[in-house]
This record gives C-alpha cells, sequence and structure tokens, in this order.
C-alpha cells in the first residue's frame, strides 16, 4: 500500500527583511517578501527522500495561510512534492500556535496520511511547537527535531541530539516527524522540477470544509494576547578600534573596566 | 496565596540552573510548587527548598527515560490537577517546550514560549519575549485557562529564598500516547568541564574566521582564561570545527550571557538571534565593515590570530 506522507509548510516574511508587526499587533505579512520557511525545505527534502526509498509512496505538502502562501507550496511542488494542499480563509488572520495545530491536525486527517514530516521551527515564530501540538490532537507518536530520519516496514526511526544525550527513537506510524536543518541539505529545485511544479494540483480548502468554526481560530480565538510590541533601540554605538599591535591589550582594558577580569 | 507550578530540569537529581532561576519568577507570581520526574527526583529537594520551592512533588517511573515527552506530560497534567495553580513555569528547553505545549492543549489553556521576563499583571503574568532576532521586544499574555509559560535561561538572578520544600508523592497514571515513541538508545554528552552554553555568564565564539578545527583550540584557551563557554557560528559548525551542540543562533542554542565575544564571526541575522540579548558584546573581525560590528560594546577591527592569543594572555596576567 502507498505510503501517505503530508509535509507541513509555512510562508514565512523573509528573515533578512525588515520584519514588523502590523497594526493590530500581528505579523505583518503584507509588507514584507514571504517566502517557504527555510527550516521546512529540510522537512520537504526528508520526505522526497523517504518517498524514493519506499516501494510507492506520495508526497503532500500542505499549508495555512494567505493567499501568497501558494509561494511556498509552488517551491515545494518544484522540489518535487506530488501534490499540495493550502488551506486558506479570512477568519485564520491572527491564528495562534494553538489554532494552527488544529487546523493542520483537520486537514491531515482530511488529506489522509501514514506520516507527517514538519520543519524544526518556523523562522518567524519560532516557537518550535506546533508537530507536538498536532501529534497530541491526532492521538499518534510525536518522533521529533530529528537530525536523522529512516522509515522501514511500517516504524520510523531516528536520532535526536539534546542537551544531554543523543538519543535513537522508535515509532510505529502513523507519526508526526520533525527535522532539524543537521538532517541534510535541501535539494534546488531544477528547471524541469519548476516547470512540472506548474501542473501538479493544489487544493483550496478553508474552514468549513475542516469543520472549524470560525471562533475557533483567528485573533478572536487566540489563546494569548500581544499587548505591546516595541522595536528595540538600536544598541549604541560602541568603540570601536582598529588593531595596530596593541587590540588585544586594549581589549583586555575594556574587559577589566567592565569587571569581567 | 495562589501556588505556581515550576518544572524540574535535572540530571539524576542535580537541578539544572534555570530551573532556579524559575524559582525567582515564580515567586513573583505566588508560592513555587517544584515537579520532578524521573531518576534521582527526590534528590532534588534540598536545592529546590532552598531556593523557595514550598512544595516538591515528585514521581520517578522507567517511562520518563524510555520514552519521549508524553510521559512527562502526563505528570504535569497530574500535578496541573493536584494543585490548581496560578501558573505554570517550564524551561525552555526544546523538550521543555514541547512538554508545555502538550499541556496547555491537554487544560485548555494558551501558552507562550521563550519569556525572558515576567511580571504579575491585573489579569495575571505577563511575559516579555524577543522577537524578530531581538529587534522586538513584546508583552503578551494567555487569556484562557492557565497560563503556561516557557523561559529562557539567564532571564532571571538566582536567588537563595528558603521555603519548606516538603517533598510529596505525585501519582501518576500514564496515558495510551505514553509509550508511542521509544528510547531504544542513548548516548550522554561528554562533558568539556567547561559551563554550560546556555547558562554560562561568559560566552567566547568562533565563527568561519577561525578557519580550522585545529584553529578552535585558541578559542578554546581564551575561553577558559575568562572560564567561559565556547560558542561557534553554523559556518564554523557546517564545516565540521566544532560541535552542533555548541551552535549559537536561531538553529543552535539562544544565549543570554553577560559578555558575549565573536571572533571571525560575520553576525548573519540568524546569528544574532541568538546572542543578541546578551549584556555586553565584543567582537574581533578583520572586516570593519562586517555587521557584528554595529551590535558591539567593543569592537577590536583585526586579525584574530594576532587579537585573540593576546587578549588570552592578558586576562591571565591579570588574572595572575
Ligand atoms: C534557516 C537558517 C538558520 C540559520 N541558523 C544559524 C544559526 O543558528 N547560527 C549561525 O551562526 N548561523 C545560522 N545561519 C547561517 C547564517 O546565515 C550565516 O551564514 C552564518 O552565521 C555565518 O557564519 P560566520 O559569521 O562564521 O561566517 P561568515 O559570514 O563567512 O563570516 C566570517 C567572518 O570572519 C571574518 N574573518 C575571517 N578571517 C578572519 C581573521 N583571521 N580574523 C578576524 N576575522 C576574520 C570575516 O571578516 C567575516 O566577517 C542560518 C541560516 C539559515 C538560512
Ligand atoms: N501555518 C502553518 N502551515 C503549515 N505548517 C506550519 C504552519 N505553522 C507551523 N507549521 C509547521 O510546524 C513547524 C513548527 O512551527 P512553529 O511551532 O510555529 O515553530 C514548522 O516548521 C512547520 O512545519
Amino acid at each position: 500500500m502507498s505510503l501517505r506522507i503530508v509535509v507541513t509548510v509555512k510562508y514565512v516574511p523573509d528573515a533578512t527583511g525588515d520584519r514588523h508587526f502590523a497594526d493590530d499587533l500581528t505579523v505583518d505579512r503584507d509588507d514584507v517578501d514571504g517566502l517557504l520557511s527555510e527550516l521546512d525545505e529540510y522537512a520537504v527534502e526528508q520526505a522526497l527522500q523517504i518517498a524514493e526509498n519506499a516501494d510507492d509512496a506520495e508526497v503532500t505538502v500542505l499549508t495555512v495561510g494567505p493567499e501568497d502562501a501558494k509561494d511556498a507550496l509552488r517551491k515545494a511542488l518544484s522540489m518535487g512534492a506530488d501534490k499540495a494542499i493550502h488551506v486558506e480563509d479570512d477568519d485564520l488572520h491572527g491564528t495562534d500556535a494553538i489554532g494552527t495545530s488544529l487546523v493542520l491536525a483537520k486537514a491531515i486527517e482530511k488529506a489522509g496520511y501514514d506520516l507527517v514530516i514538519s520543519g524544526m521551527a518556523s523562522t518567524d515564530g519560532t516557537m518550535g511547537v506546533v508537530p507536538a501540538l498536532v501529534a497530541e490532537r491526532l492521538g499518534v507518536p510525536q518522533v521529533t527535531l530529528l537530525s536523522e530520519v529512516s522509515v522501514e516496514d511500517g516504524v520510523v526511526t531516528g536520532r535526536r541530539d539534546g542537551d544531554a544525550a543523543s538519543e535513537q527513537l522508535q515509532a510505529q506510524l502513523p507519526a508526526i516527524v520533525s527535522v532539524t536543518d543537521q538532517s541534510g541539505e535541501a535539494r534546488y529545485p531544477s528547471f524541469k522540477g519548476i516547470m512540472a511544479a506548474k501542473k501538479k494540483p493544489v487544493e483550496s480548502w478553508d474552514l468549513s470544509d475542516l469543520d472549524i468554526e470560525a471562533e475557533e481560530v483567528g485573533l478572536d480565538g487566540a489563546f494569548t494576547k500581544v499587548e505591546t510590541a516595541t522595536e528595540r533601540p538600536a544598541r549604541t554605538a560602541g568603540t570601536i578600534v582598529k588593531d595596530e599591535g596593541e587590540g588585544g591589550k586594549q581589549l583586555a582594558e575594556f574587559l577589566a573596566g567592565q569587571k569581567f577580569i | 496565596m495562589a501556588e505556581v507550578l515550576v518544572y524540574v530540569d535535572h540530571v539524576d537529581g542535580a537541578v539544572r540552573k534555570p530551573t532556579l532561576e524559575l524559582l525567582t519568577l515564580a515567586r513573583r507570581l505566588g508560592e513555587p510548587v517544584a515537579v520532578a520526574l524521573g531518576n534521582g527526583a527526590a534528590d532534588t529537594a534540598a536545592a529546590l527548598a532552598e531556593h523557595g520551592a514550598v512544595k516538591v512533588l515528585t514521581h520517578d517511573a522507567s517511562e520518563y527515560a524510555d520514552y519521549l515527552v508524553v510521559p512527562k506530560v502526563d505528570a504535569l497534567q497530574a500535578a496541573h490537577e493536584a494543585v490548581s495553580p496560578a501558573a505554570v513555569l517550564v524551561p525552555s528547553s526544546a523538550e521543555g517546550k514541547e512538554i508545555a505545549a502538550r499541556l496547555a492543549l491537554r487544560i485548555g489553556s494558551g501558552i507562550i514560549t521563550d519569556a525572558v521576563d515576567l511580571e504579575a499583571g491585573d489579569e495575571g503574568p505577563v511575559a516579555t519575549q524577543s522577537v524578530f532576532a531581538a529587534s522586538y521586544s513584546t508583552k503578551t499574555r494567555v487569556i484562557k485557562g492557565t497560563p503556561v509559560i516557557t523561559v529562557k535561561p539567564n532571564s532571571a538572578a538566582v536567588e537563595a529564598a528558603p521555603a519548606a520544600g516538603a517533598v510529596e508523592a505525585l501519582s501518576v497514571s500514564f496515558s495510551a500516547q505514553a509509550t508511542g515513541t521509544k528510547v531504544t538508545g542513548r548516548t550522554p554528552r561528554e562533558s568539556t568541564g567547561r559551563p554550560e552554553l546556555t547558562e554560562a555568564a561568559i560566552v567566547v565564539s568562533g565563527g568561519r574566521g577561525v578557519n580550522g578545527a585545529d584553529n578552535f583550540a585558541i578559542i578554546e584557551a581564551l575561553a577558559d582564561s575568562l572560564g567561559a563557554a565556547v560558542g561557534a557560528s553554523r559556518a564554523a559548525v557546517d564545516a565540521g570545527w566544532y560541535p552542533h551542540t555548541n551552535q549559537v543562533g536561531q538553529t543552535g542554542k539562544s544565549v543570554s550571557p553577560q559578555l558575549y565575544i565573536a571572533n571571525g564571526i560575520s553576525g548573519a541575522i540568524q546569528h544574532r538571534a541568538g546572542m543578541q540579548t546578551s549584556k555586553t558584546i565584543v567582537a574581533v573581525n578583520k572586516d570593519a565593515e562586517a555587521p557584528i560590528f554595529e551590535l558591539v560594546d567593543f569592537g577590536v577591527v583585526g586579525d584574530l590570530f594576532d587579537v585573540v592569543p593576546q587578549l588570552t594572555d592578558e586576562v591571565k596576567a591579570r588574572k595572575g
């Protein structure tokens, strides 16, 4: 039977651009160029590798996001995913992690899955909790933050490099996996891949397709509230000296003045 | 007075510093009740009592070591039911965030991750977060359920505040999901004898400019002269010069020491994301245009192979 892999990918504001907040204190997604979160490229890559090693597999990429989030799906399709699902609804504006996990879980169930692969964290929110939340909602094992992953005979195994130890993990499918940026370079889309992606199916679902009420998501459904967002004052310019043979000593002098030595 | 649950991060009974910092913050909100799980759980009590825990709920079972995350969620949920706290605080490690998130979902609460400060507010705790690579600072509140908040290391000073710290056995029944992900092997990290990167008061980092694994000895020598932890940029880690566990930045550790010394690091946004909240920042870089210089309190434009050894010698000389 075919291995159904769903990859969750997020469309995020470019980290090298000037990211800021909109008036309602949500992340401004209009004024900044967006892209497929770089950390989700690793998830797409591992999904493609697992699919290549399976007899028969299908890779679906799934995103919850605004109209432009289609760009992220298109990129994943051009890397080699087979089809895409875009959950888009005006009522989703301002959804937090708990709400996002609800939408993802419902969409993953509707799509049908044996394996879900996510990134380690989104590059804008950087919470790193959505995969664990989706696992909790779906009631399937979470095998997260893997720097190495493989699937064989309905079992997923992987290595999680934690603070205190490196752990070898194992779980039965269906399961939710997330992979780190140590899992292996993501491939670049080939020209052929980019052309092929244009013909691949992209389904659009809204909240009613997923039996989710507007109040459960968006700013109204949020469990947390950002009360203020202040731009950090730029650090005041420090002293910069050019090394002319005494640079190390001058630095030591500064550190001594600050009581570090 | 309201009670505040504090999840204890410990290694075989030795409490890690970020947990003691959580106790300081918890006391601003109410009376800290600690939850310690797994091997050595009861041995944590003395240190926790010393820092303000009025109660220490403990439970040991092989499930905590043998399965990923969920057994700990089950236990924290049991503690939440037993105590009905005003808030739940968890250290912001990768695992801590996952535990906290699943707990929040189960108890119908909101979650805030990576708080760098916490204060009591009229409508519950207000968390300060540092976002977009620390270019913004936000104040956030949980508006539904018991606030579940994970807090970054070095967010508060550890303060002694002796309290009863009475040990109580927590009764936990594991959920069907608890044994879903088996830990089939574990290789503990070898200790370098240096301070833990996220907990250190001083961090000395090297980047692509260090130009080779062997050259990291120069960075380590400076770190050792200062009693500091060693960090690395992703470029240095990707080149195989230093272990990934020492990577500072968005996809590595986020550090907030008193002093950060960047050597041969350009200061890319993803690196800044992990160190920009350091109190004092110092850099050595041969390119005067390197963006890291926008952040520094003191910078030396020069070759790190000249500057760093001279600095190390000078530190040693001054320390006698
Ligand atoms: C999704 C994503 C996540 C990322 N996560 C991280 C992360 O967690 N951490 C991280 O660090 N990066 C991360 N990066 C990578 C980041 O964008 C940069 O590529 C990286 O930080 C560069 O490392 P560097 O400063 O050491 O190297 P470079 O940018 O190459 O800079 C080297 C610097 O060394 C200086 N130099 C060279 N020789 C000498 C010398 N002899 N003496 C003094 N100075 C010298 C040069 O002038 C230069 O400024 C991430 C990128 C992406 C896309
Ligand atoms: N809106 C979204 N759409 C699809 N996937 C998402 C979305 N938000 C988060 N994810 C997935 O969850 C991972 C962790 O995100 P986070 O918990 O927000 O840091 C990401 O790498 C994605 O794989």
